[in-house]
């Protein structure tokens, strides 16, 4: 008796089967994160459930879990706005530190001379901007010259970086900073309302609410999402429907950058009221935003939901972090493994298992999973 | 492994959502037979043959080997097993060379060089069939009969006995489906079984010894092709009569809607593709320019439709200077677009069938409106594409991917014709089209052309070259070798044309 194991393309895949898929890989990712802390000597139940209880457990819990899910949702839509026309941006990282710049230039130039109904739009107006400038460059250049959009976008992420790092050591070091490398605080027309007993700044999660549902518009219901969808489907066809490769691109970055650009602006208007560092500014929102993107099938709406299951799943890390002495790239692992086992599904939602069990030569029965 | 010395499918049943591709077929072969498959667009061959060689699993139904039943789950068990396919669509690497796709799922490949012991072999086969072709170049330089015979050398390779052919000939030149009919005659007489499928009924009656007619999924006939000719399979086939001579009404042309002056356009390498090429095409005609593929006929279109940018000379549509434009302004300008690679260029595949309807027209009313494409008025104009042009579909909400080729065909002719364009830029409308749908398309071409449409038809296919045009052009090497009013020519002198050896000039002229 012998056991064979193989793949074979599915003819269809119906909604059931696609949330059963994206449930199972969670599942067998947490399994996986279980495993690893089991390696750790640590109880993975004990753990993983102080990462939910961290995270949607308490009401300070929801609220982080919610400030973390703001830029994660405004990220995650832009990226698949560029995914769907398979423009793999991975600086949304940079995009954001981008946005959160020119924003601060903004708030320290500006706010003091005026009220906060003028500074916080204008703010948000030039993060979006910034982030805007930061992915526009990357998309020149592959439009013009044919340079790899991952490279560039992600080399792009360390410049604005260290570009930051030199605005905060040097020009715009605080006066009242002793030493530390931030610039002054905020004007108080410059920083946005936070609900009581937490860190969730309002304004920034609303736009980021509606932004989703604006971002949803676009790819399904507009010109522009119908050009964007065909690019991404099928470059060929899309010449030949005289559809321009050129500017879609372009505007399609200039918007997923403007989207990150304007999470940067709620980072610093909304909880630290400075700039600082980068790695202060965001915690890989950047990065984690892809996961968002990818886990909600590129569709901005959905982005919400597992903007917010990734926030969690932030917030919960660094509670373990803190209770259980893990090292603090732990969350980091944590949202790989899960990324992997997400990508692993999608493998098996376009194709079928098929285990067989063979006696004879060429009797079998087979089982489809 | 065993030669395969017969194969029988028995009962075979596969259902798609919204249809059943194949109901109950029985079918068999034995070694050293040719066995045609025929049937109409979407009548389920390509999905039967995909079920022979492991990409579907039959809901029912068995397939027996040597009278033995065999489990076929994948391409690996089918290959094993030795049956071999070439698909409708090619599917080679196009960067890498012909022997390093040959050695790719090659599994006797030594681990070290493989390439020089899959040279060595090749040119083994090279002997044996006639199949030439040169290892060391690039897929993308190759001619689709040369691809074709990668394909086959691919197949042949894996140790296949039993050969499926998809539709190979749809992409051929007449000389190039010559010379595979030699090759699959000569591996028929060295004991290899071959399932041809081809729309072409000559072809079937020259090629095979027996046919099976498929219509909707279910075996319809099954004969000795001693013993029927082109009517009766085309009865057989769709369950009438067809015309094989259309009436083509006389007309007095118009104004020139396409006129193309001394128009020079490079190809892929750079090389001159089209040289200083004059030509018009008036209102209510039908220029059908006639030639072997690679002659430049590609260039030309993709020249005259904004795909290619032009080196010297002009062209105009309607009296407007359109050289160099973007495409989408000269399909603005009314210039509607048949491609030749129609996977490639004509349709998103994972997009909805509805979605795939306006392409090229998207982004005008009535589809888009101030900021929103009108999504009931694109699903309402696909619906009537569908049902005008008789494409089977199990609904406008299914991606085109999942529509048979001969269908997908139809869809990218009725929208285009649907735009009530000024001109139709047509490159071998019918390929892959049944019997049935290839007479109402071409009915369709002529009931244009009287509604005061101009068409410039490619083709390859003589026969469609006279039924239609007005006039003929014959291309050869970038050159049109005369246009000439279709009465005024027969079928030797443009042969003599398409070779080169022989210029004519219009009488009168
Ligand atoms: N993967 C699929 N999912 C859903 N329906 C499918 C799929 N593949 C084929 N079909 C449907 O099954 C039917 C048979 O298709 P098939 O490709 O076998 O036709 P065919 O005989 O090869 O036609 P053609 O001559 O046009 O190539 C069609 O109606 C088609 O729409
Ligand atoms: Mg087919």
């Amino acid at each position: 008796m012998k056991l064979f194991i193989k793949v074979e393309r599915r003819d269809s895949t119906s909604i059931p089967l696609t949330i059963a898929v994206i449930l199972l890989s969670l599942l067998i990712g947490f399994c996986l994160i279980a495993g690893l802390l089991a390696i750790q000597g640590i109880d993975p139940l004990f753990a993983l459930g102080k990462i939910f209880a961290g995270s949607f457990g308490r009401i300070y819990g929801i609220g982080e879990t919610i400030t973390k899910g703001i830029p994660l949702i405004l990220i995650g839509g832009g990226l698949a706005l560029a995914f769907r026309a398979k423009f793999w941006n991975i600086g949304a990282e940079g995009q954001l530190l981008s946005g959160a710049i020119l924003s601060t230039w903004i708030a320290l130039n500006w706010a003091p001379h005026l009220p906060a109904v003028i500074v916080i739009p204008l703010m948000f107006l030039a993060g979006f901007l910034g982030g805007a400038v930061w992915g526009f460059f990357p998309a020149l250049f592959k439009v013009r010259f044919g340079v790899n959009e991952v490279i560039s976008t992600l080399m792009m992420n360390y410049i604005i970086a260290e570009f930051l790092n030199m605005l905060i050591l040097g020009p715009w070091r605080g006066e009242s900073r002793m030493g530390f490398p931030y610039t002054d605080s905020f004007p108080p027309s410059a920083t946005l309302y936070q609900l009581p007993n937490s860190r969730v700044h309002l304004f920034t999660l609303i736009l980021a609410l509606c932004f989703a549902f604006l971002l949803f518009l676009l790819i399904y219901r507009t010109k522009f999402g119908y050009e964007v969808r065909v690019i991404g489907e099928n470059r060929d066809a899309a010449r030949y429907a005289g559809i321009d490769f050129f500017r879609n691109t372009i505007i399609l970055m200039v918007i997923s950058g403007g989207m990150a650009g304007m999470a940067g602006v709620g980072e610093v208007a909304g909880i630290h009221h400075h700039l600082t560092y980068p790695q202060m500014i965001s915690s890989g929102y950047g990065y984690t935003g892809i996961i968002v993107a990818w886990l909600a099938k590129l569709n901005p709406l959905l982005a919400i939901i597992s903007g917010l299951f990734l926030a969690g799943i932030l917030v919960g890390g660094d509670a373990v972090q803190i209770s259980l002495g893990l090292p603090a790239a732990t969350v980091h692992v944590f949202n790989g493994i899960l990324l992997f086992s997400l990508i692993m599904g999608d493998y098996f939602l376009l194709n079928r298992l098929l285990i067989t069990i063979r006696r004879d030569r060429a009797e079998g029965r087979t089982g489809g999973v | 492994m065993k030669k395969i010395l017969s194969l029988k499918m028995e009962g075979i049943t596969k259902a798609f959502p919204g249809v059943i591709a194949n109901r109950g077929i029985c079918l068999s072969i034995h070694s050293g037979e040719i066995l045609g498959l025929l049937g109409e667009n979407g009548a389920g061959k390509t999905t039967l043959m995909n079920i022979l060689y492991g990409l579907y699993r039959p809901d029912e139904g068995t397939i027996l080997i040597n009278g033995e039943p065999v489990v076929l789950n994948s391409p690996r068990d089918s290959i094993r097993m030795g049956i071999g396919m070439v698909h409708q669509h090619f599917m080679l690497i196009q960067n890498h060379t012909v022997a390093e796709n040959i050695t790719l799922g090659y599994k006797d490949a030594p681990f070290f060089f493989p390439l020089r012991e899959v040279e060595k072999k090749l040119k083994g086969f090279s002997e044996l069939y006639g199949l030439e072709v040169s290892a060391r170049k690039a897929v993308w330089q190759l001619s689709a009969g040369e691809q074709q015979r990668v394909e086959i050398i691919k197949a042949l390779f894996r140790g296949a006995h039993l050969l499926i052919l998809d539709e190979p000939t749809s992409v051929l030149t007449p000389p190039e489906t010559a010379d595979l009919f030699e090759i699959l005659k000569r591996m028929a007489k060295e004991g290899h079984s071959i399932i041809f499928i081809s729309h072409k009924l000559e072809e079937i009656l020259t090629l095979c010894n027996r046919v099976v007619v498929l219509r909707k999924g279910e075996v319809v006939g099954e004969a000795d092709t001693r013993e029927v000719d082109k009517v009766a399979l085309a009865r057989m086939m769709v369950g009438r009569d067809i015309v094989f001579d259309l009436t083509r009404k006389k007309l007095t042309p118009g104004d020139p809607v396409l006129e193309v002056d001394n128009l020079t356009v490079r190809g892929d390498r750079g090389e001159v593709a089209v040289r200083e090429l004059s030509f018009s095409v008036c209102r209510r005609e039908i220029l059908g320019v006639a030639g072997i593929s690679g002659n430049g006929q590609r260039e030309l279109v993709e020249a005259i439709t904004g795909l290619r940018p032009a080196d010297s000379g002009t062209v105009r549509v309607a009296g407007r200077d359109v050289t160099n434009s973007s495409a989408r302004l000269i399909s603005d300008y009314g210039v509607s677009h048949v491609p030749e690679e129609r996977i490639k260029f004509g349709v998103v595949p994972n997009i909805m069938v509805y979605e795939n309807c306006i392409l090229k027209r998207h982004h005008r009313p009535p589809f888009f409106r101030g900021l929103f494409l009108d999504y009931d008025a694109v699903k309402e104009h696909s619906s009537r594409i569908l049902k005008s042009f008789k494409v089977a579909a199990p609904s406008t909400s299914v991606p085109v991917k999942n529509l048979s080729g001969g269908n997908i065909q139809k869809l990218i002719l009725g929208r285009e014709l649907a735009g009530e364009p000024c001109l139709l830029v047509a490159a071998h409308p019918t390929y892959g089209l049944d019997v049935g749908a290839t007479e109402y398309i071409r009915t369709q071409l002529l009931e244009h052309r009287e509604r005061g449409i101009s068409v410039l038809l490619i083709s390859e296919d003589l026969e469609e070259i006279f039924q239609l045009s007005d006039r003929i052009a014959v291309m050869f090497k970038g050159e049109f070798m005369g246009v000439i009013p279709a009465g005024e020519v027969n079928m030797e002198d443009i042969g003599l044309m398409m070779a080169g050896s022989k210029r004519l000039e219009a009488r009168g002229k």
